[in-house]
């Protein structure tokens, strides 16, 4: 009981103090995250929203392997992207095994299908009410797709942020193509992973606390982003 | 295509020619053999109670539905993926999450109208339905009767050949419907062919110079307004013109 309220007390000292191993620690996953995020929008979004409006042999297989894709495990991912890029791999050349980079990868291809699927979902329903108006308007299924992704851009957000909690606090995949290195590709996740086992409870405790609390602030923060666009926009 | 074809005039969208044209859902036929000849400048009512598949004919004219036996030939068809000459107003429009302006604008864009002409024009179209004082309001705040108007001054700023509207007014008080009305007066007397299916036989009287009367999927028959609500010719429009409230 002691021993946890003093790692308790010795972890927001650390926050407090903005301890700099700790900080580095948080940055680099945000970087990570946040990259990952942004691929993954650029792919996943127009995917999805593209899926939505078309129709095509194999829809709806694609709609459920797309479905299931959203609960792939994320140490299967590393452990692909893992294999692809060692050095026997097939990209195993790149030299990226182990690198911030490797991470933003594995991170990448683990959220795009959620993206991709939960917008699917947005602008199929959302495509069930607009498809005669913008048709009437003379709207191609081409143009339909990014027209619909910006008129549901405040649901979208929270669709993003989804897929950003996702990736944030993930670590099977960053823990197998990273590797932890201190200093170099160690992030919340696999620091908390690894320090608990080590019993630097402080750093540990603290780093939770961190990702608690972005968590908890981004999920806020799409709460009242959707609260006032529904107001504003309708 | 020479320079020479391209500066012809394009060809009249109208006549349009529906042929015993059938839709079918399942073995239920909504649409029952009806044809019709479209000519332009016609002000044309359809009327018939709910459910008699007025608002599909409108669609299947429109093009959002195709038939499932029949043909529906326009005069010149229209080029695919281009820019729209007809147009419709819904029963309940859908307008895009943007302003009222941005709404008339996107609709300019798709019509293929330069950027820089698209914001006078969406300015002129508002203040026509009187919306010139919401025109930076989002649309999807707007009032009923507001979202109504707007959707009006969308097609009034594509100046269509032909356009079907679908109870424009079904929601509105009387001031906005005669304002409605007035602009789509103004339309036809600005060129454009006009399809409208209403409940409000008053407005059927102002707004049509021929009514169809649509009754279980078939069209019963073709009257001169003026002829039609002394002296309908088939028994089922006699029984409907009894029912339906006289305004
Ligand atoms: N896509 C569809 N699939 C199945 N049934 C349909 C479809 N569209 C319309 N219907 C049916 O066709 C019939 C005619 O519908 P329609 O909307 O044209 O009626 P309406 O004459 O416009 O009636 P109202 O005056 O109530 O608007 C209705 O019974 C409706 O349920
Ligand atoms: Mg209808």
């Amino acid at each position: 009981m002691n021993s946890v309220a003093d790692a308790a007390g010795a972890a927001f000292g650390l926050i407090v103090v903005a301890d700099p191993k700790l900080v580095g620690i948080v940055l680099l996953s945000l970087r990570v995250s946040v990259t990952a995020v942004l691929i993954g929008c650029v792919v996943g979004l127009p995917l999805g929203a593209a899926i939505a409006v078309n129709e095509f042999r194999g829809r709806r297989a694609l709609i459920v392997i797309l479905n299931s894709l959203m609960g792939l495990p994320s140490v299967v991912v590393g452990l692909v992207v893992y294999l692809l890029l060692s050095r026997a791999g097939p990209l195993g050349a790149l030299g990226i095994l182990f690198t911030p980079t490797a991470m933003v990868i594995a991170q990448s291809i683990l959220i795009t299908p959620t993206l991709a699927a939960l917008s699917r979902q947005v602008v199929g329903d959302a495509w069930q009410e607009y498809r005669e108006q913008l048709r009437s308007l003379g709207e191609t299924r081409l143009g339909a797709a990014p027209t619909l992704l910006w008129d549901l851009r405040f649901s979208l957000v929270t669709i993003v942020l989804a897929g950003f909690g996702r990736a944030a606090s993930e670590v099977g995949a960053v823990m197998i193509v990273g590797g932890n290195i201190d200093g170099v590709t160690r992030v919340m996740t696999t620091t908390i992973a690894l320090e608990t086992s080590k019993g630097d409870l402080p750093l540990a405790l603290g780093l939770g606390f961190i990702l608690l609390f972005i968590v908890l602030a981004l999920n806020a923060c799409a709460y009242v982003i959707k609260e006032t666009a529904q107001r504003r926009y309708g | 295509m020479t320079a020479g074809v391209d500066m012809r005039a394009p060809l009249s969208l109208l006549p349009l020619r529906l042929d015993q044209v059938v839709f079918e859902v399942g073995t239920r036929r909504i649409i029952d053999g009806v044809s019709l000849r479209l000519d332009p400048g016609a002000r044309i009512v359809i009327l018939g109670p709910n459910g008699a598949g007025k608002s599909v004919l409108l669609r299947l004219c429109h093009g959002l539905l195709a038939p499932t036996a029949g043909t529906i030939a326009w005069n010149a068809a229209e080029v695919a993926g281009g820019a729209r000459r007809q147009a419709m107003v819904f029963q309940r429009p859908v307008l895009l999450r943007r302003s009222a302006l941005g709404n008339v604008a996107y609709a300019l864009k798709l019509a293929g109208v330069p950027r820089e002409q698209r914001r006078e024009r969406a300015v002129e179209a508002l203040r026509k339905v009187g919306l010139e004082g919401q025109g930076r309001h989002s649309a999807r705040v707007l009032s009923g009767g507001e979202q109504q108007r707007l959707a009006l001054a969308r097609v009034w700023a594509l100046r269509p050949e032909v356009l079907f509207l679908d109870e424009p007014t079904a929601s509105l008080d009387p001031g906005a419907t005669h304002e409605i009305e007035n602009v789509i007066s103004a339309l036809h007397a600005a060129g454009t062919t006009t399809v409208m299916v209403t409940h409000n036989l008053g407005q059927a009287r102002r707004l049509g110079d021929d009514i169809l009367f649509l009754h279980q999927g078939r069209l019963l028959e073709r009257t001169p307004a003026d002829r039609f609500f002394k002296h309908p010719s088939s028994s089922e429009a006699a029984t409907f013109l009894e029912g339906e409230l006289p305004w």
